[in-house]
């Protein structure tokens, strides 16, 4: 075993990567056949194959490395989602030295504690002192014009931006709390969640993206319905029922993964893909009031970190407490 | 001066942009990447310290060596900051007041007019003289830092430079966002994404009056910020 990876860890991702060149290949040959007049979806597609490649790639490499890594990777990603999230966001010039603390001092202190698995002092760092003390940073300033959005649309970046993301490694702790029991599990050794933990991780992650790939794919073919018009025409009910269907399906029969049941995974799946696609809903419905179509472009075909991270952010937290509620100790 | 190699340069270039999450774009539709004249009188908004990194930063590599951004002595003039701004970015230094030093009460009492008052005519010759040595120039018309996204009437010195220089193209740049990064009164940036807009070249027209050009030059930059009001802004 090098860094969280195991034999099964090994397969998952060659059959990660056996998907991604069956889905390259199909891109190629369809490039080849409409040679000439590269349509915009076709490039987009190469774009989003490409990126998932450097996804997938990025993610077995710090799996590699190990736990720090892994929790370094999503700092840094939350990072990035904080800095998409306040561009869009109308924050005040008096938020400043508020944004600092939400910025560089608060994402630090959230990780550092995932990263000693302090999880008590993790699950309410944010909730609680996160959200007391930001409104008295910004009260200080002085400034009350629209003081209360400003203080929610602080508050809401952070839950979002960090605290629902920094959930997905949080997953990689749960196999120790099934084990030890969760009192125990406080302060375990660093990459204690093992490969039992990554793969616990990959699962959701895996299961989500797919979801969101078969909400895409179905809603192009089948689309005909919006679900909210006014949010977004493009997420469709038979998008919406084929992708998380078919995600959900997938998720069945990743059950030899997890530490759970055929059909426990497949309800675990089931709620991850609902939240998900809920997670790009409200992303929309943000996006479209502040009248902008992605995020960013930090992933060629994507959009912004937070355009690939919305389902993941909104299912995480959901998928770790349910696993913790009824098969931790 | 020792000054650091291309290779380096470059690469504070590079790391500039990535920090600021700069999307650099053309004006136009065409969508092709933005084009710098060999030689040009840049002028941008100016809401942050980060403005002229920014500016100096999105040039072409060959060119950056022949562009000299124009700051002010009272704030880069001294210390490390000068080595920086003379040693790294080639900077210009002039005097914002001729007989003493800029405070601080200077920023908060600035009255800015259309025409005439300022700047000196010292300050000018030293950017006459780069012009007429081929260099490019990059000069902040408001002559302070304001709001993110709101641009106050110029100073004079941008249409005298053109008036100096009329066959030189004067190149408009709209910097979204740096203002937001790191605001006028606070030393740690927040990283924002930002947008550089490198505008099509304008002209000083035979006999177009001071007034005039100014405005002109003005609004291009104001309806620039005006567009797209969902990525600027404060609360509404």
């Amino acid at each position: 075993m090098i860094g969280l990876f195991d034999e099964t860890v090994v397969s998952l991702f060659v059959s990660i990567v056996g998907i991604l060149v069956v889905a390259t290949i199909v891109a190629v040959l369809l490039g080849l056949r409409h040679q000439g007049s590269q349509s915009a979806t076709l490039k987009n597609l190469n774009q989003r194959i490409g990126a998932w490649w450097i996804m997938a790639i990025g993610l077995a490499v710090t799996l590699l490395i190990g736990e720090t890594a892994v929790v370094v990777l999503f700092l840094v990603l939350s990072f990035l989602a904080l800095r998409e999230f306040l561009t869009i966001a109308p924050t005040h010039r008096s938020d400043h030295k508020t944004l600092v603390w939400l910025v560089y001092i608060i994402p630090l202190i959230n990780y550092w504690f995932l990263w000693e698995h302090w999880y008590g002092a993790f699950a309410v760092l944010i909730p609680v002192y996160a959200f007391l003390f930001l409104p008295i940073r910004n009260a200080l300033v002085g400034d009350t014009d629209n003081f209360l959005q400003r203080a929610a649309l602080i508050q809401w970046a952070l839950m979002v931006c960090v605290y629902a993301i920094s959930h997905v490694p949080a997953i990689m702790q749960l196999p120790v709390m099934m084990d030890l029991g969760r009192q125990e599990a406080e302060g375990a050794p660093l990459g204690s969640g093992g490969a039992e933990g990554a793969l616990l991780m990959l699962f959701l992650v895996v299961v989500v993206q797919l979801s969101d790939v078969f909400q895409y794919v179905w809603g192009k073919t089948l689309g005909k319905h919006p679900v909210a018009p006014k949010v977004s025409p493009n997420k469709t009910w038979e998008g919406l029922i084929g992708g998380v269907l078919t995600a959900t399906a997938i998720g069945a029969g990743l059950w030899w993964i997890t530490p759970f049941t055929w059909w426990q995974a497949a309800l675990l799946a089931l709620v991850s893909c609902l939240m998900g696609f809920f997670g790009g809903l409200v992303m929309s419905s943000i996006k479209r009031d502040r009248g902008v179509k992605d995020f960013g472009a930090t992933i060629a075909g994507h959009g912004g970190i937070m355009d690939r991270l919305d389902s993941l952010s909104f299912a995480a937290p959901v998928f770790f407490h349910l696993v913790r509620f009824f098969f931790t100790i | 001066m020792n000054k650091p190699s291309g290779l380096l340069k470059r690469g504070l270039s590079k790391t500039i942009i990535a920090a600021a999450g700069a999307n650099l774009i053309a004006q136009g539709d065409d969508g092709s990447p933005p084009h710098f004249p060999t030689q040009a009188i840049y002028y941008a908004n100016h809401s942050s310290h980060l403005d002229f990194l920014m500016l100096w930063a999105i040039m072409p590599a060959e060119l950056q060596p022949r562009v000299r951004p124009i700051a002010a002595a009272d704030y880069w003039g001294a210390g490390i900051r000068r080595s920086i701004a003379r040693g790294i970015f080639n900077a210009h230094l002039v005097q914002r007041y001729k007989d003493r030093p800029y405070t601080r009460a200077d920023e908060k009492t600035t009255v800015r007019t259309d025409s005439g008052s300022s700047p000196k005519q010292g300050q000018l010759t030293g950017m006459t003289k780069i012009l007429d040595e081929g260099d490019s120039l990059i000069i902040f018309p408001e002559g302070t830092r304001g709001p993110a996204d709101q641009v106050a009437t110029f100073h004079a010195g941008l249409y005298r430079l053109a008036k100096h220089a009329p066959h030189i193209p004067v190149v408009p740049v709209t910097l979204k966002n740096l203002g937001r990064v790191l605001p006028k009164g606070e030393l740690i940036p927040v990283p924002h994404l930002s947008t550089v807009v490198v505008h099509h070249p304008i002209y000083l027209q035979d006999d177009e009056p001071q007034e005039i050009f100014l405005n002109r030059a003005r609004s291009i930059l104001a309806e620039e910020l005006k567009t797209e009001d969902a990525v600027e802004g404060d609360a509404t």
